[in-house]
């Protein structure tokens, strides 16, 4: 194609904007001010600060236990729903597991919130959870949907040729062959139950606190370079899991 | 269809429809439910039904979706959440669109990491990347007192950016950009090069190349990528929060206000249902006109 040099440098203008702020914030951990303003002199100080912060590593350590569990649920659900999806293509089954995608996430957590109170289901670790499964599930389905429209369909009929059950056929060539979409879908079901904030705020209770909604408070009532810190720490967290995720599934990022 | 497919479609399909329709398709009936229920005694809500002398008598309202007219209040909040949210697609497909057009005329090993640039701040969490935007137009940061120098020299009133429904666009527009960049490259990707070639062949210029052909071919992937950019700006609330003030609130700050705040829990749902209208008939649209598909991208 014949492209101008003005779409390269606008294009690269673009690319800064994506980036300059998340620097600010990295170059900002380091700074040996209280205030976010100007560069004053290197310091490890807030990461101490973070390492000594209670409150920090309990959410921290909650966000990790509600994404684990969260994952695994949503993977096997997600990895049916998904089979499902490519075998008997029924409409109201892909409305109801897309569904929590399309919608913004406010809709979902307010909803959740209304349904716990009215069951009196006690809003803690378990409603989180239970909640991440539910906007999980789609994402986890498409990954397996997308590996499942990609396989060779007659390696199946093989199978069965040679004499496999269908159940032996899906265990022994089906699920193998799903593997990479399956492990990308619990991936992206980890990332974005760590990140998430919206629905998680509407549906934690008293101690129940995840590490968004720790950084939420710190903002909302003092900047601290703290928040740089930790901020910075999520960024690499993110950095490793998306690496990880593009050797497994160079696919799962762009489907 | 044999015994045996019927049962094992069942046995697929029904626990993750089973989880979705408990924790997806019911909360949501129960909110429209909710809607025209009286708010209870102490927030939350008022039984929807009482038992008298033996009859059971419902206790519904349209209070609620009669206080979303009233007064202008809403609507305006209304007209003014879908403007910014409107205005940050605009400016997404001005700024996608360079990017997906240089990646997709990049070489075929250069793609995947420029794609991976796009996709890897987005990523990171929403909060710190708002976060990150409360550093750039704090009061005391390089940006604000730069503007200000000016503004000075200029004799005009010193400005803030924090607090400002521009700040507000433009972290909307930083959160949601990759978001548009994807779909659009997908769809510049799959165009045929061939017909520019003739085109140019034929003596068009650069602009009467893009205008005649690149454009009118990438609509599908503009319309996708302005779902999936519209829809969450729309209903977002911590944005407007943290960078807007009391001028910058948006629909969602209110839901979450009537919600969590004030506990009216059944003009909290009306709000909702709002929103969730708007949203369906959004997606109604895009899939008529764009790629049905939009909505998996993520």
């Amino acid at each position: 194609m014949h492209r101008s040099k003005a779409l390269y440098g606008v294009a690269g203008l673009v690319y800064l904007f994506l980036y300059l702020p998340l620097v600010v914030v990295v170059v900002f951990s380091f700074n040996d001010s209280k205030l976010n303003a100007e560069w004053v002199g290197f310091t490890w100080k807030w990461y101490e600060k973070l390492f000594n912060n209670r409150e920090m590593l309990t959410a921290a350590a909650n966000s990790v236990i509600i994404a684990t569990a969260s994952a695994l649920i949503a993977t096997v659900l997600g990895t049916f729903a998904g089979v499902a999806l490519h075998r008997f293509r029924q409409k109201w089954l892909s409305t109801l597991v897309l569904g929590p995608i399309a919608m913004p996430d406010i809709l979902i957590g307010v909803s959740l919130l209304l349904m716990f109170i009215l069951f009196n289901v006690t809003l803690g670790t378990v409603s989180i959870i239970l909640a991440h499964v539910s906007f999980c599930i789609g994402f986890v389905a498409l990954a397996v949907q997308s590996r499942m429209a990609g396989m060779d369909q007659s390696l199946i009929e093989a199978a069965r040729d040679l004499g496999a059950t269908p159940w032996q056929g899906f265990c022994k060539i089906t699920l193998p062959l799903l593997m990479p979409g399956i492990i990308a879908g619990a991936m992206m079901a980890f990332t974005l139950s760590i990140d998430d904030f919206v629905i998680t705020f509407f549906t934690a209770g008293v101690g129940s606190s995840t590490l968004p909604l720790e950084i939420y408070s710190m903002v909302k009532i003092a900047v601290t370079p703290e928040v740089n810190a930790v901020s910075t720490l999520l960024m690499l967290l993110t950095l490793v899991l998306i690496t990880a995720l593009s050797r497994f599934a160079p696919n799962a990022l762009r489907s | 269809m044999s015994r045996l497919e019927r049962w094992s479609k069942a046995l697929i399909s029904l626990p993750p429809a089973a989880y979705l329709i408990l924790f997806f398709a019911v909360p949501s009936l129960m909110m429209l439910l909710a809607s025209f229920r009286y708010t209870g005694e102490y927030g939350g809500l008022a039984p929807w039904y009482y038992i008298e002398d033996g009859g059971i008598t419902l206790d519904l309202t349209l209070e609620n979706w009669a206080r979303l007219f009233e007064s202008t209040i809403y609507l305006n909040l209304l007209v003014k959440s879908l403007t910014y949210a409107l205005a940050t697609t605009l400016i997404c497909v001005l700024m996608a669109y360079p990017v997906a057009l240089m990646i997709a005329g990049a070489h075929k090993r250069h793609r995947d990491l420029l794609l991976l640039l796009v996709i890897l701040p987005f990523w990171s969490n929403f909060l710190v990347r708002i976060y990150a935007w409360m550093i750039i137009f704090s009061p005391q940061g390089a940006l604000t007192m730069a503007a200000n120098k000016l503004t000075g020299l200029l004799g005009l009133e010193p400005i803030s950016f924090m607090f400002s429904p521009i700040a507000v666009i433009v972290c909307l527009v930083y959160v949601h950009l990759p978001f548009m960049i994807l779909p659009l490259y997908a769809n510049l990707e799959k165009h045929d090069t061939r017909l520019l070639d003739a085109a140019q062949d034929l003596g068009a210029n650069r602009r009467q190349r893009f205008w005649l052909i690149t454009w009118p071919q990438s609509l599908p992937g503009i319309y996708a990528g302005a779902v999936l950019v519209f829809i969450p700006s729309l209903g977002i609330f911590a944005i407007p929060d943290l960078l807007g003030g009391t001028n910058g609130i948006m629909i969602g700050n209110v839901i979450k206000q009537q919600f969590v705040e004030a506990r009216d829990w059944p003009f909290g749902s009306v709000l909702s249902l709002v929103l969730t209208a708007i949203t369906v008939l959004l997606v109604l649209l895009a899939a008529r006109f764009g790629q049905p598909k939009g909505a998996g991208n993520a």
